[in-house]
């Protein structure tokens, strides 16, 4: 045989894995794509998911879902970001930093339903600081109290309540991601911009930024993606009834809790994949940049 | 004289609160008296203890991720090597499906699942009826991007390609190659990667609760909903369960500066 190109054996050893990734990943996902397009008797429609646009409580699950997907992860990149910075600062003991890390490996983790009870032993109705405030010098009834930029009172199981408990682990995760970036950042490069005389605004304006802002919006776009897809935590904080989120719906949806069109959860999770899609088609080019700088 | 960075000290306080004080009230939770609302008693934690429904949960959940590890290192370890060594082609084919699941979070894999193994495959009941099948193999898909990563580090951080030379020239089959030269120099990622996969199942909630099985995050969330004090003390528990496990990563990694992961148990 004079074949140069002889079957391909090492390609053997791989073929478990693939296999095993198309069984349990792209024919299941695959799945979802195409229920979402199907009608009952199995044609093409696109009914099911332009019903996501007309119908309104599945159109309001998605701006919800998606505005306390962003503004999650807007205060978390923000306050992550803040507390990575501080962490480093000269004059802050060094412990604070391997601390800070490794609290932030176990906060990130500790989502779902336990995260949600903490809170409710927090700030939830009968919560240790809900008490706390109503208590003697206080007197302060913290749901009868109107947050700012908000329109309702506070409540732990309304948008407001589930976000500050989504920021349990959020500003981790920032802090996890964002924190190699930081330390790219190289001191020679403040102290060379000091020397040529900038301030600290033109060094963060034109070296700083410039340089983190990669690494930022990759870490926002996870954030998000983390905050979109999250059940469990805003399950147990509204019991499946307050807080309409997409993901929710979906679980109705498939414990049958609501009489619905079957497609109509497939619908559903098509939409969160598209913007799932979009999001990772920002980040991968972004990934690419961020890496250059990184040694 | 260097300034005290006074801003910088307000933030690690705030920080600080926001993230002791949770723990502080559910710790002061736990030791209150489940009939009084009193304090100090650690009857909750009796409560959680000798709850049959807890061992038998948590034995689940435990058995799964045994079986989830396993099954993740005996489908990766080999394919990551195996890829290292004659196909580094591959390795962004890789790389690119460990970003998949992120598209495809729990909440859409499980409509997947159930859909395609219930309705269009009209899978046997042994499969879907059983949390060690069905939930084994969709957590090995949930774990795949921490193990891959996990993995893909310790396999960069050896030399493949000489050390499989010196052993096949030594005489040793692929299997002791495999098995007994690669698999003791990557055991630290392997360990990391087992750890992260335990994190994973036993806070693993969304497909769990959907495809109606018992396991321990699905028990917490029914003590949550009927017993109120005695939520307190599974609460700290399970938060325990992922200390335990991010801890063992981080006292493993120490020696090569590995970094602390992120998981999704949301």
């Amino acid at each position: 045989m004079s074949g140069r190109r002889r079957l391909p054996l090492a390609w053997l050893v791989v073929v478990p894995f693939f296999a095993y990734a198309v069984l349990y990943l792209f024919l299941p996902s695959g799945q979802v794509m195409v229920g979402a397009f199907q009608n009952n008797h199995g044609g093409f429609t696109f009914s099911n998911v332009s019903a996501i646009i007309h119908t309104s409580y599945l159109r309001s699950a998605f701006e919800v879902s998606i505005r306390l997907s962003l503004e999650t992860a807007f205060w978390g990149a923000l306050f992550g970001f803040l507390l990575a910075y501080a962490a480093i600062r000269e004059g802050i003991p060094r412990f604070i930093r391997p601390m800070f890390t490794t609290f932030s490996g176990v906060a990130a983790n500790f989502g779902g339903i336990p995260l949600a009870f903490a809170f409710i032993a927090t700030v939830g109705t009968i919560g240790i600081v809900t008490r706390f405030l109503q208590g003697a010098p206080f007197h302060f009834n913290l749901y009868n109290w109107t947050p700012p930029l908000s329109n309702q009172p506070f409540s732990l199981f309304s948008f407001i309540g589930v976000s500050i408990t989504y920021l349990y682990f959020q500003i981790p995760l920032m802090l996890l991601v964002i924190s190699p970036a930081i330390d790219g950042l190289r001191r020679e490069w403040r102290e060379a911009s000091s020397n040529l005389g900038a301030s600290s605004f033109q060094f963060w304006r034109y070296v700083g930024m410039p340089v983190l802002l990669p690494s930022i919006i990759s870490a926002f776009i996870l954030l998000f993606g983390n905050a979109f897809a999250a059940y469990a935590t805003a399950y147990a904080l509204t019991s499946g009834t307050g807080l309409n989120i997409v993901p929710i719906v979906i679980g109705n949806d498939l414990t049958g809790n609501v009489l619905s069109n079957p497609h109509e959860g497939q619908a559903l999770a098509f939409g969160m994949f598209a913007v799932l899609a979009v999001m990772m088609l920002i980040y991968v080019p972004l990934q690419r940049r961020t890496s250059r700088w990184a040694r | 004289m260097r300034r005290f960075p006074f801003s910088a000290w307000i933030w690690i306080l705030l920080g600080g609160a926001y993230f002791f004080i949770p723990l502080i009230a559910t710790f002061l939770f736990s030791i209150k008296d489940n009939r009084t609302g009193n304090c100090c008693s650690l009857g909750n934690y009796g409560t959680i203890i000798h709850d049959p429904q807890f061992w038998s949960s948590f034995k689940v959940s435990m058995l799964i991720a045994v079986a989830t590890i396993g099954l993740s290192l005996t489908l990766f370890v080999p394919t990551i090597y195996w890829v290292h060594l004659k196909l580094p082609r591959l390795r962004p084919v890789l790389a690119f499906m460990a970003l998949v699941p992120f598209v495809v979070p729990p909440i859409i894999l499980v409509v997947g699942l159930l859909k395609f193994y219930k309705d269009t495959l009209h899978t046997p009941f042994w499969y879907l009826g059983n949390p060690y099948w069905f939930l084994t193999t969709a957590y090995v898909i949930l774990a795949f991007p921490y193990v891959y990563f996990s993995l893909d580090a310790g396999f960069r951080s050896i030399d493949v390609h000489t050390l499989t030379e010196a052993s096949l020239n030594l005489g040793a089959s692929w299997r002791t190659t495999l098995l007994r030269v690669i698999l003791p120099n990557i055991r630290i990622a392997a360990l990391s990667a087992a750890f992260l996969t335990l994190a994973i199942v036993m806070g693993e909630f969304t497909i769990a609760s959907l495809s109606q099985f018992n396991t321990f995050p699905t028990y917490i969330e029914y003590i949550n909903e009927t017993k109120g004090f005695p939520a307190a003390a599974l609460t700290l528990l399970s938060f325990g369960i992922t200390w335990g496990a991010m801890l063992s990563i981080l006292l493993l990694g120490r020696k090569r500066g590995g970094r602390v992961q992120v998981v999704g148990g949301r």
